[in-house]
């Protein structure tokens, strides 16, 4: 990963001649920073912290220290902050799933034969040629309930004529797996691009099956690769609000964090509660993430 | 597991094999049986199926044709893991994400060999590496993790190792320090080794048997010392040491030796030293067997051949010995050797001298050189 790669440089780099001239170079990173990053955060945190004004109308909120928004979003929107992390772990875990067998085919069996290796890794990145909304509003057409999907299981007796799949978990997980796909295998694809394909041979040498050598070398080694792979596929996941609302592929069962935001953002315009859910959403993901990070030791990653 | 490990070589023996890869036949007919404990060097330059032959008996290739006989048993179609064979791979292969004890352990973890950590501890005694073992393999030089390399397979004790030019990434002092331990590693645990190496002084001082292979065929198979003194062909001529070849039309045939005429002389072989006896047949000499005199001819009576006179053209100084490259009209160059032992019998470029040896040291050989006979 590029990320892995710049951090590298950075620590082998040699020591900056002049401080001043590091920090010249550093200016319009930390400006962008300060302007896109820690302004809209600041400013998201004294939101989540503001209280209505008394007698106001819909929307109208004034600055405070109102630490209860926090305890009402959470015993508020429990369902959905439960729903989003389990949409995003059960979506991640399919992708790494799909994704594995892919990325060794392209980076392993694939790699003496470029021309078939560039038309795979086309094939992986090909969906981003189409935007994700029309993607996803395509499935919503595949899935939808007079498509032939829906008719073709309802005529098999395996779906009741007042069920739908649109709006069903299995159909969300389903789309978000499908939309992340590809942040998954490409870093996996980057990492098993280089294993050392002598290493499986030592292995298949010193008496281990295929399978054991795939779980005592090729795995392990692979590691960086999924770490990677599942933190770009889990974060932009666990905040997903497409794939989840009901004008795609999901209902107000399927709900997920995203959505809620949304919902309070927009249509509610409850600012206090949107803002802390989504600080929230951040603190949790900051937390997961650094532990995810620790236990699989690759810590080159931040 | 299929197969038993036993504690000794085992015999091993390549029938009929034949490898083709798309496009070009890699190993053409190759027969091969090495006795157990034996050291056994494939000899070859890079591209003469040398490795290939190493990955079919290791079972990491498939040969299109022949069989392979590890200890008498049929392992043709047994997949690399069932076979009681062991690899020290050419860049080692160790895996990275473990340390070197866990290293050497993986195979007897694989086999659920009891204690397996003592064991490795003890293969890794035997290389004199017992106190790295929790380093990981990165963190140690190219000549220790040669030796984890070669722990890792001989813990296993398998029937046969194979060597993989183990030696080839090591820098040239510690390829002769290698050469000499795995040697002694070799006799201390008594397996059968097959080491292929494009090193012909590593294949010469370690192995008992060399096999000299070219274009995918075993040229010549023997003892070093055998190889060395007596090659039959050319290719082997050439390849083990350095050789003067003169070619010419067989014209006398006595007793005990075959004469050709070339550029008005007579060179003669031994009947017993040559492979040939009729038509045009190339006899060789080895450089460091021939001898050069500036002063007069000598006498081609007394069991010597005679060359020249030439010119001296060139003067290699390489410490042991003094090289002479040394042009002969109608003959081609001529190389003669002389050992530094501080009296050099003619220092100047462009003398006059002829060369002579020993009828006894030359060797008739089975093929022709392709071109214009030239000494090497």
């Amino acid at each position: 990963m590029s990320t892995q790669l710049s951090v590298k440089k950075v620590k082998t780099a040699g020591r900056p001649k002049s401080p001043k001239i590091l920090l010249l170079l550093l200016l319009p990173g930390l400006f962008y920073l300060g302007l896109f990053f820690i302004t809209p955060f600041a400013s998201l945190i004294t939101t989540s912290l503001q209280a209505p004004v008394p007698g106001g109308g819909i929307g109208r909120y004034q600055p405070g220290l109102e630490f209860g928004n926090y305890v009402f979003v959470v015993t508020e929107y429990f369902d959905q902050i439960v729903r989003s992390f389990v949409y995003a772990t059960l979506a991640t875990l399919l992708a790494l799933v799909i994704s594995y067998p892919i990325a060794y085919f392209i980076g392993v069996k694939a790699r003496n034969k470029p021309v078939l290796q560039a038309l795979l890794l086309t094939l992986v990145i090909a969906p981003f040629f189409i935007s994700f909304l029309l993607r996803t509003f395509a499935w919503k057409q595949v899935f939808s309930q007079n498509a032939f999907l829906s008719t073709a299981l309802r005529d098999l007796g395996l779906m009741a004529d007042n069920e739908f799949l649109l709006g069903s978990s299995f159909v969300v997980v389903f789309g978000l797996t499908y939309n992340f796909i590809p942040f998954m295998t490409l870093p996996l694809y980057t990492n098993l691009e280089r294993l050392d394909t002598a290493l499986l041979e030592a292995g298949s040498d010193l008496y281990a099956k295929p399978t054991s050598t795939f779980w005592k070398v090729t795995f392990p080694l692979s590691i960086p690769g999924i770490t990677s792979g599942t933190l770009l596929t889990f974060i932009p996941i666990a905040g997903d609000y497409v794939t989840a609302s009901g004008n795609f592929l999901g209902s107000p069962n399927t709900s997920m964090l995203g959505n809620v935001i949304e919902a309070n953002f927009i249509t509610i315009q409850d600012f206090p509660s949107a803002s802390a859910l989504s600080v929230l959403l951040m603190a949790a993901i900051v937390v997961m993430v650094s532990v995810y990070i620790r236990r699989t030791g690759t810590e080159d990653l931040l | 597991m299929a197969v038993e490990f036993v504690a000794r070589g085992a015999d091993l023996e390549l029938v009929g094999i034949r490898k083709e890869f798309p496009g070009f036949v890699a190993i053409d007919d190759l027969d091969l049986k090495i006795p157990a404990g034996e050291f056994f060097a494939l000899l070859g330059p890079s591209g003469c199926g040398k490795t290939t032959t190493l990955r079919l008996v290791a079972g990491l290739d498939s040969p299109t044709k022949g069989k392979i006989l590890i200890g008498n048993q049929d392992v043709s179609n047994m997949k690399p893991h069932e076979r009681p064979v062991n690899t020290v791979f050419q860049n080692y292969a160790l895996f990275p994400h473990m340390s070197v004890l866990e290293n050497v352990a993986f195979g007897l973890r694989q086999r659920k060999v009891g204690e397996p950590l003592p064991k490795a501890i003890e293969a890794l005694k035997l290389v004199e590496l017992e106190h790295l073992g929790d380093r990981r393999p990165t963190q140690l030089s190219g000549g220790q993790q040669q030796r984890v390399a070669l722990a890792r397979a001989l813990v296993n004790r398998p029937s046969l190792l194979l060597l993989d030019e183990p030696l080839g990434a090591l820098d040239l002092k510690l390829r002769r320090q290698m050469q000499v331990e795995l040697k002694a590693i070799q006799m201390e645990v008594g397996l059968t080794f097959l080491h292929v190496t494009h090193d012909q002084e590593e294949a010469m001082d370690m192995a008992d048997t060399v096999a000299v292979m070219n274009k995918g065929r075993i040229e010549q198979m023997g003892a070093p010392e055998a190889l060395y003194e007596r090659p039959k062909t050319l290719f082997v001529s050439k390849f083990l040491g350095q050789s003067n070849i003169f070619v010419g039309d067989v014209s006398e045939t006595s007793g005990d030796s075959v004469s050709i005429s070339v550029a008005g002389r007579q060179i003669k072989v031994p009947t017993n030293r040559a492979e040939k006896t009729t038509g045009t047949i190339a006899i060789g000499v080895r450089p460091e067997k021939a001898f050069f005199h500036e002063d007069a001819e000598p006498s081609a009576s007394a069991g010597l051949n005679v060359v020249g006179p030439g010119e001296i053209i060139d003067i290699r100084f390489t410490g042991v010995s003094n090289q002479y490259l040394i042009d002969i009209p109608n003959l081609g160059e001529v190389t003669v050797f002389a050992q530094n032992i501080g009296k050099s019998p003619v220092t100047e470029l462009g003398a006059k001298v002829w060369v002579s040896w020993k009828v006894e040291h030359s060797f008739g050989l089975a093929d022709l050189p392709e071109a214009k006979p030239k000494g090497n």
